[in-house]
Order: structure tokens, then sequence, then C-alpha cells
């Protein structure tokens, strides 16, 4: 179904758009950014103006801009979905010739007063051509060598990018949301079967190869697996994130030890504490009970994602949001399974509540995108 | 691109099928998300607890203030004052290098000083007080704390630190304290975590380090906050330490501050004892130092100034040094021949300025000889050859037998460092030790004090106590301890017979109240302090024939360290004694010139409790004393101040 087929007349028009936006996902999406901007002005040690009174402002842009990419018809943002991935491309290209290195990796693209992170927009543009791929293609062919060839290179084209700056975390991302818009979209599940066996005998060489003369990555690679495998290896090197994270949460108990009151934090244990590992301070804090509302606030978030996926007749539409949602679950599933050490350490912020840059603004815009659909689904 | 309905329907059946799909997988892994949680925060709660305090709490020990030393009276001897320091930390001052600058304006720094604090700052983590400058006094300690604004970083300080008020007095009594080191720490299986305190300070030597534990009091303790750089963040409770139990010592301050002025630049050490108890009312050596700059820190050349020093101002000359005790010891012999029986007191030897034994000649000190001698005269005159047939027919092993009787190659087990035990020959010694045999050669040169025989002024003060009271006065040092007295018993007699210590008391009181005594230069002309006493001459050196020939030279043609040693050993009073006193000067000439005036004059002031009068001296000599005496240097007379009773 194309857009030229929506009964205009049944999507609502003009500023009554506003009865018909996702409310529920907007509040429990404020309501996240809400713990966000305790958690920060927490670890600032009540100073607002460092951490946490920027964070609302950029809030405050990204709900308005949520808003308003909601409120523009969803055919709009298919017919511009190859438009945005190859600006993204472009931008990712231009980061590897031109961005500043942050953090021993390039991924910043000075923009005017704007830091952009193209991996960032990336994420969105992937989710949004292979979702307008598979809803131009003939649900007979998707399954076809050919037809899956091509949505394939789509994603590994950028993961190889985002690989080379290097940015482990976030070309996992990448993989993986574009993978699961292809597995949403039906492609067979052999292929999934056989990407996941090379990757386990990948996985598998890797180990096989360690100390012998063909060994497959460095031994510093090494050292880092073995970090993630036992932290105690190496307390004070890398292992100290990993351990000082988990007597945070674990001293955090049942109930927290009090808003403020976590010695981890506070005084200074924790790394990186209001980016990466804020959920570390929230768990110190706010104990079990604390870290399980935030879960299930995500979960809500999800939920409504996905009720709102499975509602809507637009097969763009319901691959977008599913694809969208897919990729916020990995980001904060990412997060907390690294924080908790289920995962290796791999540079994911947890999503509207770590303190970051831009990265708050285009997630919402990828909520507003799912507004949109909402907004403008077939009735 | 339109689609059929049958596709649409299709497509919507496999969106939503696979979408169960990834649904099932998201609750799988928010479900083991989940668990994990729970086995962090409730599982493993209260182990990651301890971690978590273990990380942020630390435990900081509190130096508990040293306990103080006192003398007899009560005034204190060592003491603690309150010792102000600046200390910087490089994180809070930024600029470190003008906060160095606006403090070398407000206090002096000594010349390189400061080079060594910037070099220090860059070598210690940015978090951690370093120590500017400490000992500052009041004012320049003042003067940093009003500019504290302008001088970031800067903390000011108060802690205790050891204070000597009478410096040089007790330097080898007390000892000194010194910031624990690697060795001292070596030498002990438990230390007391106190030790661990960097430049934490311990007694080194004397009453400082014997008391050491008493002294030291327990460490209380703080339980701090601190953040991941180890800065400080809040104080959580504390719990105070013991001070240090005060020690008493038997010594008078005014009396000692007394002798070691007397003594002044002399090599040469003093003690006094009481004779009820065996107090050490006295005890110096000469020349001296300042304990107090070993507190500070001494300096490179001024340690060498003291190691350097010909008359060894470190050297604690009353209990390490061991002289031949030359004719003191003559004491002894006569007492171990009254008590052998192998002379009476009226028996009369023959000098005629020697003695024959086999081809060698044994001189007395008088060419001449000394004619006939009894005992009494033997010792007013100090007659060798008296003492040559007397040790002969009494015998070497009677003779250190009457000498550790008296204390001579006794140790006596005063808190101080490094006691010589002196030496009592006999022949098993000289057997075990040289693997010959003691020939009689050996018998008279022990009997005028010479040869073998060592004793140190703390012994030879013993040995005139012992003979003054006939009973067995062992010294004691300390008096009481965290207030609490040390009991005392009356020494027990020592079983000699009242007439024979009557001779020798005689001999001894004839020496410096009769014109021919070898000391009646030194005599006291009031009857109720008359001294009775003992000159000795111990030679450092053999005088050969050949020198005896050309004529003996005399000490004052000699070098310093040539010269014989002078001693003098007495009591007082006569009538009814009260103190024992013995001096030694190292290469002083004779013990009558060199030696017998410091002990009369140190009798007096400790009879007196103060200068005696003039009155108490010969009248020919009064000028003379008391020119000399306004040369001394000595405490003001009512000062009871000075003592620094502060213990803050």
């Amino acid at each position: 179904m194309s857009y030229l087929e929506y009964n205009v007349k049944t999507v609502p028009s003009g500023i009554r758009k506003i009865l018909y936006v996702n409310w529920p996902l907007a509040i429990l999406l404020a309501a996240v950014a809400s713990v966000g901007f305790l958690m920060l002005n927490s670890v600032s040690g009540g100073r607002p103006e460092i951490w946490a009174e920027p964070q609302m402002e950029r809030f405050a842009f990204g709900m308005a801009a949520m808003l308003v990419i909601g409120f523009i018809p969803i055919w709009f943002w298919r017919s511009i979905s190859a438009l945005a991935y190859l600006g993204s491309l472009a931008l990712l290209l231009a980061v590897e010739f031109f961005g500043s290195i942050g953090m021993g990796a390039q991924r910043w693209i000075e923009l005017g007063p704007l830091r952009l992170q193209p991996s960032e927009l990336m994420k969105i543009a992937l989710v949004m051509l292979l979702a307008a791929y598979y809803d131009w293609l003939d649900i007979k062919r998707v399954s076809r060598p050919l037809w899956v060839l091509l949505p394939a290179a789509l994603i590994l084209v950028p993961t190889a990018l985002v690989l080379k700056q290097p940015d482990l975390g976030t070309a996992i991302l990448l993989m993986a949301g574009g993978g699961i818009v292809m597995f949403l979209a039906g492609v067979s599940l052999w292929y999934f079967g056989t990407v996941i066996a090379l990757v386990v005998a990948l996985v598998f060489g890797v180990f096989e190869s360690r100390g012998t003369d063909w060994q497959l990555i460095e031994d510093y690679q090494f050292r880092r697996i073995d970090t993630f495998l036992d932290p105690s290896t190496d307390p004070l090197g890398a292992g100290y994130n990993i351990t000082q994270a988990h007597i945070a949460l674990g001293s955090g108990g049942w109930a927290g030890k009090g808003y403020m009151q976590g010695t981890q934090s506070r005084l200074n244990f924790l790394p990186e504490k209001h980016t990466d590992f804020i959920f570390t301070t929230l768990a110190e804090e706010f104990g079990f009970v604390g870290a399980m509302s935030l879960l299930v606030l995500y979960l809500l978030i999800l939920g409504f994602c996905i009720a709102s996926a499975a509602a809507n007749r637009d097969r763009f539409s319901s691959l977008l949001i599913y694809g969208l949602s897919g990729t916020f679950f990995l980001f904060f599933m990412v997060n907390m399974g690294m924080v908790t050490g289920l995962m290796p350490v791999v540079g994911v912020p947890l999503p509207l509540v770590s303190y970051g840059g831009t990265a708050m603004i285009i997630l919402l815009c990828a909520f507003g995108l799912i507004q949109s659909a909402h907004i403008h689904r077939p009735r | 691109m339109r689609r059929s309905p049958k596709d649409q329907v299709e497509s919507e059946r496999r969106i939503g099928r696979r979408a169960m799909l990834l649904g099932t997988v998201q609750a799988a892994a928010i479900a083991t998300l989940a668990i994990r949680l729970r086995y962090l925060q409730v599982d493993q709660a209260a182990e990651f607890k301890l971690l978590a305090d273990e990380n942020s709490i630390k435990i900081r020990l509190l130096p508990p203030a040293r306990g103080l030393i006192l003398e007899r009276g009560g005034h204190v001897i060592a003491g603690n004052e309150q010792n102000y320091r600046i200390t910087i930390t490089r994180e809070d001052a930024g600029d470190t290098d003008m906060v160095l600058d606006r403090i070398a304006r407000l206090v002096a720094f000594e010349p390189g000083k400061i080079d060594d604090v910037r070099a220090e700052i860059a070598r210690r983590s940015p978090t951690l007080p370093i120590t500017v400058a400490d000992r500052l006094d009041w004012q320049e300690f003042s003067r940093v704390a009003v500019n504290a604004p302008a001088l970031p970083g800067v903390t000011t300080e108060v802690g205790l630190s050891r204070f000597y008020p009478h410096g040089p007095d007790f330097a080898h009594v007390l000892g000194y304290v010194g910031p624990v080191s690697d060795y001292d720490l070596s030498k002990l299986s438990d230390p007391d975590p106190l030790l661990q305190i960097p430049r934490f300070q311990i007694g080194k030597l004397g009453v400082e380090s014997k008391f050491e534990d008493t002294l030291r009091g327990k460490a209380g303790t703080k339980r701090i906050e601190v953040n991941s750089t180890g800065r400080v963040m809040r104080e959580l409770g504390r719990v105070e330490g013991e001070p240090g139990a005060d020690v008493q010592l038997t010594i008078d301050y005014r009396l000692q501050n007394y002798v070691q002025a007397r003594l002044g630049e002399e090599s040469a050490a003093a003690v006094v004892l009481d004779l009820e108890k065996g107090d050490v009312l006295a005890i110096n050596s000469a020349p001296s130092f300042d304990p107090n700059l070993f507190v500070r820190g001494i300096s490179g050349p001024e340690y060498r100034a003291l190691t350097d020093h010909d008359h060894r101002p470190l050297a604690d000359k009353t209990v390490q040094g061991a002289y031949p005790p030359g004719s003191t010891f003559k004491l002894v012999t006569a007492m171990a021949a009254l008590e052998a029986g192998v002379i009476s007191s009226d028996e009369t030897v023959y000098c005629p300025g020697y003695t024959q034994l086999g081809d060698r000649k044994f001189h007395c000190w008088k060419r001449a000889g000394h004619g006939y001698m009894d005992m009494v005269e033997s010792l007013q005159q100090s007659c060798d050859v008296y003492y040559y047939e007397v040790a002969q027919r009494t015998g070497i092993d009677k003779i250190s037998e009457m000498a550790r009787k008296f204390g001579i190659g006794v140790k006596f087990d005063l808190p101080m460092s490094a006691i010589s035990e002196g030496l009592a020959p006999d022949r098993n010694w000289k057997q075990s030790t040289y693997d010959k045999p003691w020939l009689i050669g050996d018998t008279l040169n022990t009997g005028i004090g010479q040869g073998y025989v060592l004793a140190s002024p703390l012994q030879l003060a013993v040995m005139s106590a012992r003979i003054a009271t006939g009973r067995a006065i062992v010294p004691r040092l300390v008096q009481a301890v965290g207030g609490k007295e040390v009991p005392s018993e009356p020494a027990p007699s020592l079983g000699l017979s009242d007439a024979f210590l009557n001779t020798v008391r005689r001999g001894m009181f004839e020496v410096s109240n009769t014109q021919r005594g070898t000391a009646y230069g030194s005599r006291i002309v009031d009857e109720t302090m008359w001294m009775a006493g003992k000159t000795g001459t111990s030679q450092v050196r053999n005088i050969t024939a050949a020198e005896r020939a050309r004529g003996v030279v005399s000490n004052d043609d000699l070098p310093w360290e040539r010269r014989d040693h002078a001693l003098f050993v007495s009591f007082a009073p006569y009538e009814a004694p009260r103190i024992a006193v013995s001096i030694v000067v190292e290469h002083g000439g004779g013990g009558s010139a060199a030696a017998a005036p410091i002990a009369r004059d140190i009798v007096l002031q400790a009879l007196y409790g103060g200068l005696p009068p003039l009155s108490a001296y010969p009248q020919s000599q009064r000028n003379r004393i008391e020119a000399q005496r306004n040369e001394l240097k000595l405490l003001p007379p009512d000062d009871n101040s000075a003592g620094g009773q502060s213990r803050a």
C-alpha cells in the first residue's frame, strides 16, 4: 500500500493531530528522562547546572523535535529514507576523513555548535531504508538470495565504516538493528541460522587460535576478553571499571542507599558515572527496586511501540516501529548488560538517561518517526 | 507499488509471527537481566556492601601525646611542644609555584629548602598534603593563617613534637627521639601500627628509648571517608587514644644544670648519688649537645661537628666510659687487705720510692719515697709502694672480689644506653681472655688501679657510696612511672667490718682535710659539710724506663690526648654521709688539681641545694671561687616555668 492509497480523509489533519499522538509513549519517555535528570543531579553532587540542566534543555528540544517529526506524514519520511541513508553514509565518510577524535576514536563531526555523531543518524536511517525496501519488495522475493544480498550490503557498508572508527558498540547495534528489520520482514530463518553459525565458528576460531601461529586477534584484545570473563584478574586496570560497577550495584542492595548517598559514585570510584555507567548509580542509590523500576519503564516503552506496530497495517510503518524500538531495546539491554557484567564493556550509553550530546535528541527524533507512523496509520 | 489484498494479509501475518518471535527473545533477554540484577543486588548485596565500605572508609591513626619525663621535683625535662606547620595540597593549590612564592614572602626558608618542597610536591600524589614548613614560630604561623585566602591549597596545622627545655643538661640521660627508621622496624616482630605513621617519633637513645613503650601511649583512631583519589571527604567518628605515661627521674634538674655548667667544655663525667636510696641526683657527661637538634632533624654539618669533636660530645662518658680507676682503686685494695687480715690498720710499710720485683722496679709517684706509712697515711698521701706491698699480700682474687663488692665490674641496669660493665680482673679472666697466666706484676698494677682494671664514673660513685654506708647501694634513676612510685628497698649491708670501713673512711677524710692530703686544696671549711675523698690519676700511656730516666714529663707539656685522666671519688658530709660523687676528667692531668675542686663544688651545691655561701670555702680561695662562679651559665634562680609544661 503506497501513500497514494491512504484514505486521506481518515488521517487526522492539522492541529487535530495532537489528539492522535501516542501520549502514553511520550509520557513514558518523559518519565525515563526524568530518572536521568535525577541521577545526573546526584552524580554531580547536587549541582544541576553541571549535567542535569543542559540535559533538560536537550530533552525539551528533543520532545519538540519529536512532535514536529510526528506531525509530518509518514509517507514523506518513507520517501526520503534513501536520501537519509545516503546522507548519513556521506557524513560517516566525512567523519572518516575530517572527524575529530574523542576518547580514542573518530566519531564526531562538528557542524557549527552541533557535535554530530553520524553513526547515531545512521542507526535510524538504516532502519528507515530497510523498512522502505521491504515495503517496496514483493513479499515472495524476500528470501531470494539476490534480494537478501542487497539489504545485507546496506547494513554492512555503514557497519564497516563504524567499526573502523573504531566503535564496536555502535557497529553491533547497527548490525542488530538492521537484522531485526530483515528478520521481521520475513527473511528465511536459514540466513539467520547461517550467520549465527558463522559468528559462533569465528568466535570459536579466535579462541582456538590463541597462542598459535595463526592467532586471529592481538594479545591485548585477548586480555580484554579475559577481563570481561573475570574482572578480578585485572582489578586496577581495565577490570577496575567493571569491579567498581559491580560493587556499586551490589552494595545498593534491595532498596538502595538513598538518593545522593551512593558512596561509589559520590567518591568517584565509578568511571564514566554520568554517561555509560549512570545505571550503576541508580542501582546503588535506589537498589534493586529502583533498577527494576527503570527496567519496567523501558519495557513499557517497548510494549507501547510493539502495540502500535502490531496495530499498524502499513508495512513500512510497522517495520519502522519494530526496527526502531528494537534498536532502542538493544541500546538499553547492551548498556545494562555491560554494567551488570553480562556483556563486555562496549561504550553504549543508557538511552534517555545518560548525559550525552546529540544522542538524546536523535533518539527522540526516532520516536518522532514512531509517532508519525502512529498518527498517520491507515484506519 | 500496488499490493494485492492477499499479499497484504500474508505480509501482516508474517510480520506478526516474526514480531512474536522477536518479542519472545526480547522478553528472555530482559528476564536474564532481571535475574542478574537480583543476583547482584539481593543475593550478593552483603558482600558488595562490604567492598563498598572498604573502598571508601579508611581508618587513620591518631598519634597519642608522648609521656613527659620529669625530674625529681616534678619539673618537666622532656615535654611536648606545639609544632606549627603548613602543608600544601597540589590539587587545591592550582599554581603551586605562585603559592610557594607567596609563602616564601611570609616565612623564612633556609636556602634550598623550597626546591626540596617543590621536588616533593612533584613526586607525590596531587591530593596528598605536603609539609612546606614546620616548627614555625607563632608570628610566621599567624601570618600564613591570615593570608589563607590568597594561598589556595595551603593548610595550617598544629601537631605535637618533643622538646627538651634543658637541652644539653639531659642529653645523655634522656637521649632523644627521632623518626622511626626501617632499621627500628626490622628489630620488632610485631610493630605497633603507630610506627607505620610516616615520621612518627620514637626514642632512639637513653631513657626515651628504654621507656619507649611506657612513654608512647596508645594510638587513637578516626574513621574517615575518602574518595577514589584518597582525598578525605569527612570524618565519620573517632576513638581517642591514651597518652603515654609520664616517667619521673631521680635527677635534680638544678644540680644537673650546675654540674653540666661546672664541667663546662672539659671532656669529663660526673655522677652524684643520694646515699639513702641510691637515687642518681646528677649524671653528666661533658661536653654535651642539644638533643633538640636531633628531634628537628640534624643537618649534616652540625652532625659532623659533633662526631669530629675530639672531646666526643655524643658519647655518654658516665656509663659508657670505662677508665683505669688509678689511685681511687686503692680504697678497694685497702679494704680487701683489711678484710683478708693481711695487714692491720696501724701496721706500717716503708716506702723508698719504689718496689723491686725480680728485675723490675715498680715506682711510687713520689720518687723520694714516703717513708713509713700506715693505712690512713697511705690513703692520705696516695703512696703506691704501700699498695704494691698490700696487694701482693692480699692476692688478686680477693682484690677483684672486693672490687665487685664495691660495684666495679658490675653492670648497673639504669635505663641508659650502652652501659659499660667495667672490669675487675682476676686470674681466670686473664687466662680465658689472653690465654696467659696472671703475673705478680699484674697484681701490683691492679693494686694501684692501673693495668687491666676498668671502672665507669657511675661505678666509682657506687664504690664511694658503698664505702660511705657499708651497704650495697644500687643506683636508681627512675622514681615514678605513670605517677606510681617505683618501690625501693633499703640496701642490704655489704657485711664488711665497721672498724675496717672506718679506717678507709678516715683515710679519705684526711685526703681532703689534712695538710698532707692529696686534695687538701679542695677542702671544705664548713665542718657539717666535710668531704671525704680519694684522688686518682690514671695513666693513658706507659712510662718507659728511658723516659723515667730523663725525668717524667709534666702533664702540662704533653699534648691533650696523651695527658693522664684525673679522677676523684668522694662522699659527704663525713660525719653523716648523704651523697657520693665521682668525677673523671679525661686527660685532665692530676686528680687533685683537675677533679677534686669540681667534686667539692658539686658536693657543696648538692648539700646546700643551691649555690653555697663562700664561707664554705677556705679563706684564701674565696676570691677565685667567686670569679669562677660568675663565669658559669646557670639557670635563673626562680625559673620554674622553663619546663614548658604544655601537654596540649
